[in-house]
């Protein structure tokens, strides 16, 4: 059980980091803090409307992977994988 | 050959194609038909979802949203996107361990109450057919093209065709004709995008192109979007914003966790073999999503600028610088045959003046132009999409290419939803209800006559939708956020709750979305029946009613854990029920009972 209760925890730190992560890219970069992000230029466009429309869809792609390959290890380390 | 010659030829083969495979892969036991036999590689179930999520709303609407919302259409592209994000991280790996077929199962067994699985199924039946009335706007738009007839007659039709192909196969007909859709819809939106981008900067990656200089160099794409329909009177484009940014921030919110609630989405991850491959089948899901959501960007800003550009040809305010109405192009007369784009000469000039007369400052500059109002009374954002090709004078397979592609886009979508409605009713209600002992044929009769129903209910209300169709399908993310999403998320990380206060969460979320809605949008959006008015002015804290669902949301996790706190925990064994769907050992296939 205890070892169980380490992968929870595990897990839930993970998904803690991740989705931090998921909320800057598209409601902090995106949304509050566009009208500073746009005196950033990305070629012809403004960042903040960069991440709003491009960036923050290539950031949850690159999240969900790496969540996906953690887990894969965290599940091995504590020996709860299946088969 | 001529435009509508090629149009048939790639519709017809394009459905000779889908129907060919659903006919060969025809569900023969109910496990088959809501399923498919639990054995889909992550990659192809992946590119199935893909195709189940990418309806008449992603393909047909949102690029036209996008055009004329520019920056704040953004919610729809991080919502409907971010949304795979919770779905892998917080419920897809649980569901699959859970092991059962439908999400009010899911519902019902963790909160260990007959009650809160009712309850569960009426709210999927709502959130779903409010979707499948976004669907059939968008179905008769692309009917209605494609006939060349007036859009009611275009959505008869559709719902025909609906009918017809949803109630032959199961989930397993529809898996593998999904992916036959996916390829077909995700080739005929880039395709097209591609031209555009060349066309336009000169670069062949929609993606980047909106980001490059125009092809000759003078100034970047976006700036001369920019200011092109400033000039105009219209809102800048890169800096639009829809309604209020906490509007945004609501929006988006909702569309993220409508995402994860909706069912249709949720019961592909109980197909996959393994919890790793739930993982992994939400990221594959996602990447063939992703081509189209950052390619519609493109599509949309390029689409805005060629509008533009055919009707204002020249400096704004000389009087020969306006197209002629008696030139206008073609795909201009079709789509006046639909009913969907409607000129009015106002001044008589014989010229269409296209701008902004709500911009107060604007419209004095137009009347000294002696222009007397916009003459595109309606410019329906529906259509946009379908005629960005012909706009930018592309090659005709090029246009019919990209009607089939929306036709599959909004049959892929109504079939699966039809299919979650069908087994909600078929499956939850009937079998899990009142009838345990029915035959397995007599529920897969019972699945067909509730798609039927459903697709005349949603067919009558597509008549006269509540929105474009993405801001229909918007209300529905909004239902299925407040309403599953908490139910979903509760079960899973918070043993304390118990059956009364997910019951009454549920209740409470769906409930105050509801009245929001209907207060604004009409009772059952009827029109004329919305008591506190469509208009923005009475809006709480200016949140738009489609974007409410993440505030029903909240009074859901609110209630829900409050009432727990007062009334008896959950026995024992739901705790080790919980305790055991959080670690993947031990997982079986999805089981048949």
């Amino acid at each position: 059980m205890n070892n169980n209760i380490g992968y929870w925890k595990e897990n839930l730190r993970l998904v803690a980091i991740l989705l931090s992560i998921w909320f800057a890219v598209s409601f902090v970069f995106g949304i509050i803090l566009v009208e500073p992000l746009n005196t950033i230029r990305v070629g012809g466009v403004g960042l903040g409307f960069w991440f709003a429309q491009q960036g923050s869809i290539y950031t949850f792609l690159a999240l969900i992977f790496v969540y996906a390959k953690k887990m894969n290890a965290l599940d091995r380390k504590y020996n709860v994988h299946e088969d | 050959m001529d435009l509508q010659t090629i149009t048939y030829a790639f519709v017809g083969a394009t459905f000779a194609l889908y129907i060919g495979i659903a006919f060969w892969a025809r569900a023969a036991t109910t496990g088959d038909f809501y399923v498919a036999g639990k054995g889909i590689h992550p990659v192809a179930n992946g590119m199935a979802t893909a195709a189940d999520w990418m309806s008449a709303a992603s393909f047909i609407s949102m690029a036209g949203l996008i055009a004329f919302n520019g920056y704040g259409a953004s919610v729809f592209l991080m919502g409907w996107t971010g949304g795979y994000v919770l779905l892998a991280l917080l419920l897809a790996p649980y569901l699959r361990k859970f092991g059962k077929f439908t999400v009010p199962e899911f519902i019902g067994e963790r909160f260990y109450s007959r009650t809160a699985r009712v309850v569960a199924v009426i709210c999927l039946i709502l959130a779903s057919i409010t979707y499948v009335i976004g669907q059939m706007k968008g179905i008769g738009v692309a009917f209605s093209r494609f006939l060349e007839t007036d859009y009611d007659t275009g959505l008869y039709i559709g719902m025909g065709i609906v009918f017809i192909y949803s109630v032959m196969g199961g989930m397993k007909g529809i898996t593998y004709t999904q992916i036959a859709q996916y390829c077909v819809l995700i080739f005929a939106y880039t395709v097209p995008a591609i031209f555009i981008s060349l066309n336009i900067t000169g670069n062949p990656v929609p993606q980047l192109g909106i980001l490059s200089t125009m092809a000759d160099g003078s100034t970047y794409m976006m700036d001369k979007l920019n200011l092109v329909v400033s000039e105009l009177g219209f809102n800048e484009y890169t800096t639009q914003v829809l309604g209020s940014k906490l509007n945004m921030f609501a929006y988006t919110l909702t569309l993220m966790i409508g995402t994860a609630g909706l069912p249709h989405v949720i019961i592909r991850f109980f197909t996959v073999p393994k919890v790793r491959d739930a993982r992994a089948t939400a990221g594959w899901a996602l990447v063939f999503i992703a081509i189209l959501y950052t390619t519609a960007p493109a599509v949309g800003s390029m689409a805005r600028l060629n509008l533009m550009n055919t009707i204002q040809t020249g400096p704004v305010g000389e009087a020969t610088a306006n197209i002629e109405y008696d030139k206008r192009p073609q795909w201009f007369k079709n789509w006046e045959a639909t009913g969907l784009l409607k000129f009015e000469d106002k001044n008589g000039d014989g010229r269409i003046q296209y701008y902004n007369d709500k911009n107060k400052d604007f419209a004095a500059k137009a009347e000294s132009y002696g222009w007397k109002g916009n003459e595109m009374v309606k410019v329906d954002r529906d259509i946009m999409v379908l005629a960005n090709p012909e706009i930018a004078n592309l090659p005709n397979w090029v246009i019919a290419l990209v009607v089939a592609g929306g036709l599959a886009a909004a049959l892929s979508t109504a079939a699966g939803l039809l299919l979650a409605i069908a087994s909600s009713i078929s499956h939850d209600l009937l079998k899990g209800m009142f009838k345990p002992n029915i035959s397995e044929r007599d529920e897969l009769m019972a699945g067909r006559i509730a798609m039927a129903g459903a697709i005349a209910l949603a067919g009558y209300f597509g008549l006269h939708p509540p929105d474009f169709a993405a801001g229909t399908v918007a209300i529905a993310f909004g239902l299925a956020a407040s309403s599953i999403f908490p139910a979903l998320m509760m079960g899973i990380f918070n043993k304390g709750v118990n059956r009364t206060g997910a019951v009454a969460g549920m209740v409470t979320g769906i409930g105050i979305t509801m009245l929001y809605v209907f207060q604004h949008k009409g009772i059952m959006f009827i029109p004329g029946t919305s008591f506190l008015g469509g208009m923005s002015p009475n809006w709480f804290f200016g949140i738009s009613p489609n974007a409410f669902g993440c505030i029903g949301a909240l009074a859901n996790f609110a209630v829900a854990i409050g009432v727990s706190k007062m009334t008896t925990p959950p026995p024992e064994h739901i705790q080790h029920l919980v305790e055991d769907i959080r670690i993947p050992a031990g997982s079986k296939a999805a089981v048949e009972h």
